[in-house]
């Protein structure tokens, strides 16, 4: 049944009128036009969907709209300031940390997740906190050092 | 030859098309007796050759100058992660004197990109890649011929630097590309083709490049085939069998109907349900009551193997050198063993997904698929359209591996496109994907092999089953050897319970494993240590120079095996490239679980392009394959494919993976495959270092924690 849920997504306060058992990496991709989240999965076992909401990273095809409302959500799509890539993209980039790339939004948003929830991630921790984000072309050891490049350059600049 | 006999199946169900010639299917055919191609090499010229029949002369097919100075390349291959995209605009660069940044690639779609076979074999670089080449050469003499007549500058005056013609004795003497094609059309052409540079002119080719799509593909703005949006377009979701074997007896959708916007459609065996919102569709598609009825084969998990050996097709002697009785009598130890291999699936992250939309007569697919050319005339022949009436844009494809070449997808879009005059996304869901996904078959390899008291390997008699023989060459020096292959490449019809296909490197890293352990089973038993056993046998230059330099980057210390230490070595051989692997392994003896630390990989593969994108896909191999050789085992039953998400299949995380250190050797000869060579060694590495540290070995792949329990009992 529809109703009205607000939230932030990607820095803008919006409404929408839906059903808040939808899922939010349906809502994203159909409603919002944010194609930029992936589905893999559609039960949180791939990562490729992750978003962040207020800050922590989650899988969108297992959220529903209504846990969102009230929330700040960003997509891959609200990563960037303009034109300047967020560190994490700037240093997939400079890692050349993709091939195909269909992971890559749910690798960044996973990371900047855990960038956020610890600024100073071990190798270890980066490994474990990536775990759950899987990748088929076999990028793993270029997207570690794009997350360690682009946690330390964070940290130097704050 | 898989890729061969599918061009040959297009070619027959496409005799009547105008522009494919019966005569070059049956010229191609050698009088039709396909049996007596028999490596991969063959298939690969073959394959090079039907290339060359469908591409056009015309250079304007491959590139076009525009008046910014941007240069657009056209080509039938698709960018699906392996980085053609990066490569082949570096070739083009080159060849027709432009910087690299200008060039701009188009790819895959049928109206705008000349013919393609389709991407896969590790045949863009080697087997496409000449023809560009050729076609930036003409093109950029006819423009040195032009800008000779502008300038008034005799031509052997003129040089060209990044787009610019310009007079060597007076450089203020100048013209542009640009302003001398004004983004028209090259209208003239040689009659006597200029050579394409020798390697000491490259400029762009053999420089690292980093990919030239990942921006786009860091911010989200890279667009895969779920992405296309289009007014009114509903999201289909498909009535799927149980099972293979399963035939749709009856099926009520009364239920499914009341779903409010939704749309049904039956169209034979063809039922969705389709709504603008993929939600709804997938509700209605719970609501689906059918009756399916099918005879399953007698085949699973539980008895793979033994059904296939009973069930084993004719087979194909397409080796015999010398007399197996006499290197028998000259044996000093004889090894009979038997190598198995379970069904593994692709796996993309992106599943098959396609788009199509039918405006003003012509059914237009974005599809995630390696095969667009092969698409349309399949979706031309389902629809009963004329080919010039259907057009696939391949967008991004997020992973391929082969899994891609099939493109079921693009035909049920099609199909609902034309039944309900809307666009239709057909996009599967991960169950789906494991479902129709053409797996790597279960395969057998069956050696027998001797060794002399001096080391020496004397005979080789090698069976291979239901995996084709890429990669099944012999490598080494053997006086007496005879390989038989039974079934045809990697398809199986009738015999395997669902589709099998071709998967990166496909035969290969099968027959590898089987030759590759089998190898250090003799070295073992002769008590040399595995590098110098393989050494002692190896005549081939490129085979010696790649194991010679792993063995160095991993300061490899001579020891008989097991030497305790955890350290295995393979070669290979795939798609003209050379690779030799040495891995290091630590394995927990109480769970079984192998933790693969650290793998060295060196590669010869003649000229590279790209060194960084060929490093990138040595990587990729590198952990790609731990994924086949450790874990990777589909559960099925008869047709019924038990395995559908991740949660049960598991593929390689980042607690697998290993250091990595890559070397490309350099050569001066033409480019060879780079997207799958690096992959076939994997079982047999770290099968092999799993021995040498536990003294345990293993038939089968996937080595499961299980299965290596079980070998650790035999120690």
């Amino acid at each position: 049944m529809a109703e009205t849920i607000e939230f932030r997504l990607n820095g803008k306060n919006i409404a929408v009128e839906l059903d808040a058992s939808k899922t939010l990496l349906w809502v994203l991709r159909t409603h919002f036009n944010l194609t930029g989240t992936k589905y893999g999965c559609g039960e949180g076992y791939c990562g490729a969907c992750t978003v962040l909401i207020d800050g922590s990273a989650v899988r969108s095809c297992i959220t529903s709209l209504g846990e969102v409302a009230g929330k700040s959500v960003v997509t891959i799509e609200g990563l960037a300031d303009g034109d300047k890539l967020h560190p994490v993209q700037q240093a997939f980039v400079d890692n050349d940390a993709l091939q195909c790339g269909y992971c890559t939004p749910g690798m960044i948003m996973n990371a900047v997740g855990l960038i956020n929830d610890n600024p100073n991630p071990t190798h270890e921790d980066i490994i474990w906190g990536m775990e759950n984000n899987l990748c088929r072309c076999g990028a793993h050891n270029r997207i570690i050092e794009a997350i360690e490049t682009a946690a330390a350059g964070m940290r130097n600049k704050k | 030859m898989d890729e061969f006999n599918d061009y040959k199946d297009y070619l027959k169900s496409h005799s009547s098309f105008p522009g494919i010639k019966r005569r070059d299917f049956f010229r191609l055919m050698g009088g039709g007796i396909y049996i007596f191609f028999r490596a991969g090499s063959a298939m690969e010229i073959m394959a090079a050759e039907a290339d060359q029949n469908r591409l056009p002369n015309d250079l304007n097919a491959f590139l076009q100058i525009h008046e910014d100075g941007t240069v657009t390349c056209f080509t039938g291959k698709i960018e699906m992660g392996q980085g053609v995209v990066t490569g082949l605009a570096q070739m083009l660069a080159d060849e027709l004197d432009v910087a690299f940044e200008k060039v701009q690639m188009v790819m895959g779609d049928t109206d705008l990109c000349p013919w393609d076979m389709g991407t896969f074999g590790s045949l863009s670089t080697r087997a496409f890649g000449p023809y560009l080449r050729a076609a930036a050469a003409e093109a950029r003499m006819v423009l040195l011929i032009l800008a000779s007549e502008v300038l008034g500058v005799p031509l052997e005056d003129l040089d060209v630097k990044e787009g610019v013609v310009f007079n060597k004795n007076d450089k203020k003497k100048k013209v542009t590309y640009a302003q001398l094609t004004e983004g028209k059309k090259i209208e003239r052409f040689l009659s006597e083709k200029p050579e394409v540079k020798d390697y000491s002119e490259f400029r762009i080719m053999g420089q690292p490049k980093f990919r030239v799509d990942s921006v786009e593909k860091v911010t989200g703005k890279a667009k895969y085939s779920g992405d296309i949006r289009l007014p009114g377009m509903v999201y289909a979701r498909i009535l799927r069998p149980p099972s293979h074997a399963s035939k749709l007896v009856s099926v009520d959708t009364s239920e499914a109907e009341k779903v409010e916007g939704i749309q049904i459609v039956k169209d034979d065996d063809l039922v969705a349900a389709l709504h603008e919102d993929p939600e709804m569709a997938d509700k209605a598609r719970r609501l689906f009551k059918a009756e399916f009825a099918g005879d399953e084969k007698p085949v699973s998990n539980e008895n793979v193997f033994a059904y296939l050996s009973e069930n084993a097709p004719e087979g194909n002697t397409n080796i015999n050198e010398g007399d197996l009785e006499t290197g028998k009598k000259s044996s000093e130890d004889i090894f009979e063993n038997e190598f198995y291999d379970g069904y593994v699936a692709h796996l993309p992250m992106e599943p098959h997904t396609a788009m199509a939309f039918l405006e003003d007569g012509k059914m237009t697919v974005w599809a995630g698929t390696q095969t667009p050319f092969s698409a349309k005339s399949n979706i031309a022949r389902v629809l009963g359209f004329e080919e010039e009436n259907v057009r696939v844009k391949p967008p991004y494809l997020g992973g391929g591996f082969g899994g891609k070449s099939a493109h079921q997808q693009a035909v049920e879009a099609a199909r609902l496109a034309k039944i309900t005059g809307k666009p239709v996304m057909v996009d599967w869901n991960r169950q789906e994907e494991f479902f129709f996904d053409e797996f790597r078959p279960a395969a057998i390899v069956k050696i027998d092999s001797g060794v002399d008291d001096k080391g020496k390997i004397v005979f080789w008699d090698y069976h291979v089953y239901y995996a084709g023989d890429r990669g099944a060459e012999t490598m080494y020096n053997v006086p007496h050897q005879k390989r038989t292959v039974y079934g045809r490449g990697w398809r199986a019809p009738g015999i395997h319970p669902f589709p099998t296909g071709a998967w990166r490197g496909p035969g290969n890293s099968t027959n590898t494993f089987a030759r590759e352990v089998q190898i250090d089973i003799m070295a073992a038993k002769a008590g040399i240590d595995p590098v110098e056993f393989r050494l002692k046998n190896l005549t081939d230059q490129r085979a010696i120079d790649v194991l010679t330099e792993v063995a160095k980057m991993a300061d490899w210390k001579p020891a008989k095996s097991p030497s305790k230490r955890g350290y295995g070595v393979a070669i290979g051989s795939d798609a003209g490239t050379y690779v030799a692997h040495i891995a290091k392994v630590d394995v927990d003896t109480k769970t079984g679980e192998v933790k693969v630390l650290k793998v060295w990989c060196a590669q010869e593969m003649g000229f590279c392009v790209n060194p960084q994108g060929a490093t990138i896909q040595m990587e990729g191999c590198i952990n790609m394959g731990l994924g086949y050789a450790l874990k990777e085992v589909v559960e099925f039953e008869g047709g019924q494919v038990k395995t559908s998400n991740f949660d049960t299949y598991e593929i390689p995380r980042f607690s697998w993976i290993p250091e990595i250190e890559t070397k490309i050797l350099d050569r001066n000869a033409p480019p060879q495959g780079g997207g799958e060579p690096a992959i076939v060694c994997m079982g047999a590495v770290i099968n092999n270092a799993i021995y040498d540290l536990t003294g345990a070995r293993l038939f089968e792949m996937a080595m499961t924690p299980q299965r290596i329990l079980e070998a650790l009992k035999n120690v």
